[in-house]
């Protein structure tokens, strides 16, 4: 149908009616909805089955609850040992430190890459492109015990330490990209005007770079906040444990009975991505989009 | 990895760019070596200031990165188990060889990233062009589309995911509207692994993402000479967009393998940090927690941290080699 034998560039659909466009393009819709509907309906039956009666969370895959149980958040702030609050204060103090850490670490390493001349640049350069890709898993055990030589096991230090260290190489990688879009006769014109390196860092390029700072925090925030693997090895005693750590210890304690105090958790702990997600989205498909392909 | 490749080329390039240093200038006329010898202290203050700049960075790099990777290097040959341990040679790699927890280990892995990687790229790809057609509403359906990466790899999602496949689950309730009585599958070997493939193909949102950006960078000039040329949508897909879309498919090909190599909070949640039932979900990376966090055998945890890198480093190796008769790089730009 859409070829066309007729050399016809500027209106490629020339052929077909405006009818028939229409119903391909509600076809189209249709099954785009459809689609989307299966990818997100588990997340709606896990918010209404944190809002309905226990006996019915398994009984009826519909989303709408008979009645609304909004004890099972009550229940489920309250069913461990310490009210929930504390696990995401927790939470919160790691997200801060590394938020605080990355953006500071990584934006100073970045502008040394993308604007200062040094030896053996293009060696570091590569060596740290190559620590984005090291798994965690072969310098995690080393690293354990170097905590524990320095006495951190049981506190936030081996989780926020490390992003001051700018560790998170990633985000360096993001910023060089950034900075390298910049215009390099500002830097010429600071210098002129008798800025030093650390003038032009953080009076001209650290506030053109905002927007690749909002995609540092957002993304830190998402993956700290959702980081289970080190804060389970680091953090055992019980005043520590941070969100994805509770909600293990929920999910191990409570056997199978009380799931809608559990999902009701579980909403809380998406709850906050949830937002960063609707409030930063221009922020983080920017930044997969250029650190992926530019 | 090729943008990498251009990254790391690019300083290069600019001071080769910049007036020659001041060895090569040298035999140059006077009022050029008055500024050599300025240009000289300039540098010397741009190298410190480089140095102070990258201080935190090449602290964490030695202290937390290259000094962990050669300790747990020489672990790897030691029985060490905190506080003590000895040399023991290979016994460490020895032993690994008649481990069938260990050989089982990687056989789940293998099996987890290479069904679940080209399912999840296949979804992602198809996703980005359907939503690269500038419909009405795209912004909405990238939005949700992409939500399920956000929030893949936490616990929570991981608890949902054994619920919604549980046997009391969302899966068996829709299965049973059609009269089909379903598995426990969460809790059944066979299929147990099967649940995690699924969820990590749903979380196909940001390769989608890096998908959507390269179908953008095509230049529309391309599609409109097939048109005249005569080729169909399908002729135009196969021979226009996939060879543009190549190098691509190879970027997020690698990093996706790389991963999920590295999955773990998934499958511990789901098996409750035991990689059950019957080791059906017990990844290599399960395993390390096991014997280094629950055994303490940091020597033996540490060799198979290398075998895990060795196995990454092997594959992403043969992903470039194999790069060269598939992945096409325009020659004309």
């Amino acid at each position: 149908m859409t070829e066309t034998p007729t050399p016809a560039p500027s209106k490629p659909r020339a052929k077909q009616s405006p009818a028939t466009l229409g119903v391909k393009r509600f076809v189209f819709h249709l099954v785009l909805i459809g689609a989307a509907m299966v990818m997100i309906y588990p997340l709606l039956w896990m918010l209404s089955a944190s809002l309905k009666p226990i006996d019915e969370i398994f009984a009826d895959p519909g989303l709408i609850p008979s009645t609304w149980e909004w004890g099972n958040y009550a229940d489920g702030w309250n069913a461990l040992p310490h009210p929930f609050e504390k696990y995401i204060w927790n939470s919160m103090i790691i997200v801060a430190g590394s938020i605080l850490g990355n953006l500071v670490s990584c934006s100073m390493a970045a502008y040394a890459f993308a604007r200062l001349r040094f030896p053996m640049r293009g060696m570091l350069f590569a060596i740290m492109l190559g620590t984005i890709m090291l798994p965690i898993h072969v310098v995690i055990i080393p690293q354990y015990i170097l905590f524990n030589n320095l006495g951190w096991v049981d506190t936030f230090w081996p989780l926020i330490v490390p992003k001051l260290l700018a560790t998170d190489a990633f985000f360096i990688f993001l910023m060089v990209q950034f900075i390298r879009g910049l215009p390099k006769e500002l830097d010429e014109a600071a210098s002129i005007d008798g800025c030093g390196y650390w003038g032009t860092y953080l009076r001209v390029i650290m506030p053109l770079c905002m927007p690749a700072l909002a995609t540092t925090a957002i993304f830190t925030f998402i993956w700290t906040w959702n980081d289970f693997y080190s804060q389970l090895i680091y953090l055992r005693d019980i005043d520590l444990q941070t969100v994805p750590l509770a909600l293990r210890l929920f999910m191990d304690s409570t056997g199978t009975t009380n799931w809608g105090a559990l999902f009701a958790m579980s909403i809380v702990a998406l709850g906050p991505i949830f937002g960063f997600f609707l409030a930063g989205q221009r922020y983080l498909v920017r930044g997969i989009a250029t650190t992926g392909i530019k | 990895m090729t943008d990498n490749d251009v990254a790391v080329v690019r300083p290069k390039q600019r001071s080769s760019g910049a007036p020659p240093g001041p060895a090569a200038s040298a035999p140059s006329m006077r009022p050029e070596r008055v500024r050599g010898r300025a240009r000289r202290s300039i540098r010397s203050r741009e190298r410190w200031a480089a140095l102070s700049f990258l201080s935190p960075w090449l602290i964490g790099l030695l202290a937390i990165t290259i000094g962990p990777m050669i300790a747990s290097f020489y672990l790897s040959f030691t029985d060490y188990s905190l506080g003590y341990g000895e040399w023991v040679g290979g016994e460490n790699y020895a032993r690994m060889l008649d481990d069938p927890r260990l050989a089982n280990a990687i056989k789940v892995t293998a099996v987890y990233t290479f069904v679940s990687v080209p399912l999840q790229l296949a979804a992602a790809l198809l996703l980005a062009i359907v939503l690269d057609r500038g419909l009405r509403g795209m912004a909405f359906y990238r939005s949700i589309f992409y939500l399920p990466s956000l929030l893949g790899g936490s616990v929570a999602i991981a608890i949902m995911w054994r619920q919604v496949f549980g046997t009391e689950g969302l899966v068996n309730q829709v299965l049973a509207i059609f009269g089909i009585q379903g598995e426990g599958w969460v809790s059944h070997p066979d299929y147990a692994l099967g649940t995690l493939i699924i969820l990590h193909v749903w979380t196909f949102g940001s390769p989608m993402i890096i998908f959507l950006a390269g179908l953008r960078q095509i230049p529309t000039m391309y599609y409109e000479a097939a048109k005249i040329d005569g080729a169909g949508v399908m002729q135009r897909f196969v021979s226009v967009t996939l060879p543009l879309l190549t190098p691509i498919i190879f970027f997020n090909l690698v990093l996706q393998i790389i991963n999920s190599f590295q999955s773990f909070t998934q499958a511990f949640i789901i098996s409750s940090g035991k990689g059950g039932p019957a080791d059906s979900t017990m990844f290599l990376t399960l395993y390390l927690y096991d014997q280094g966090f629950t055994q303490f055998d940091m020597g033996y945890a540490s060799a198979i941290a290398w075998l895990l890198l060795a196995i990454i480093a092997i594959f992403t190796a043969l992903n470039f080699l194999m790069s060269k008769f598939w992945v096409f790089y325009g020659d004309n730009d």
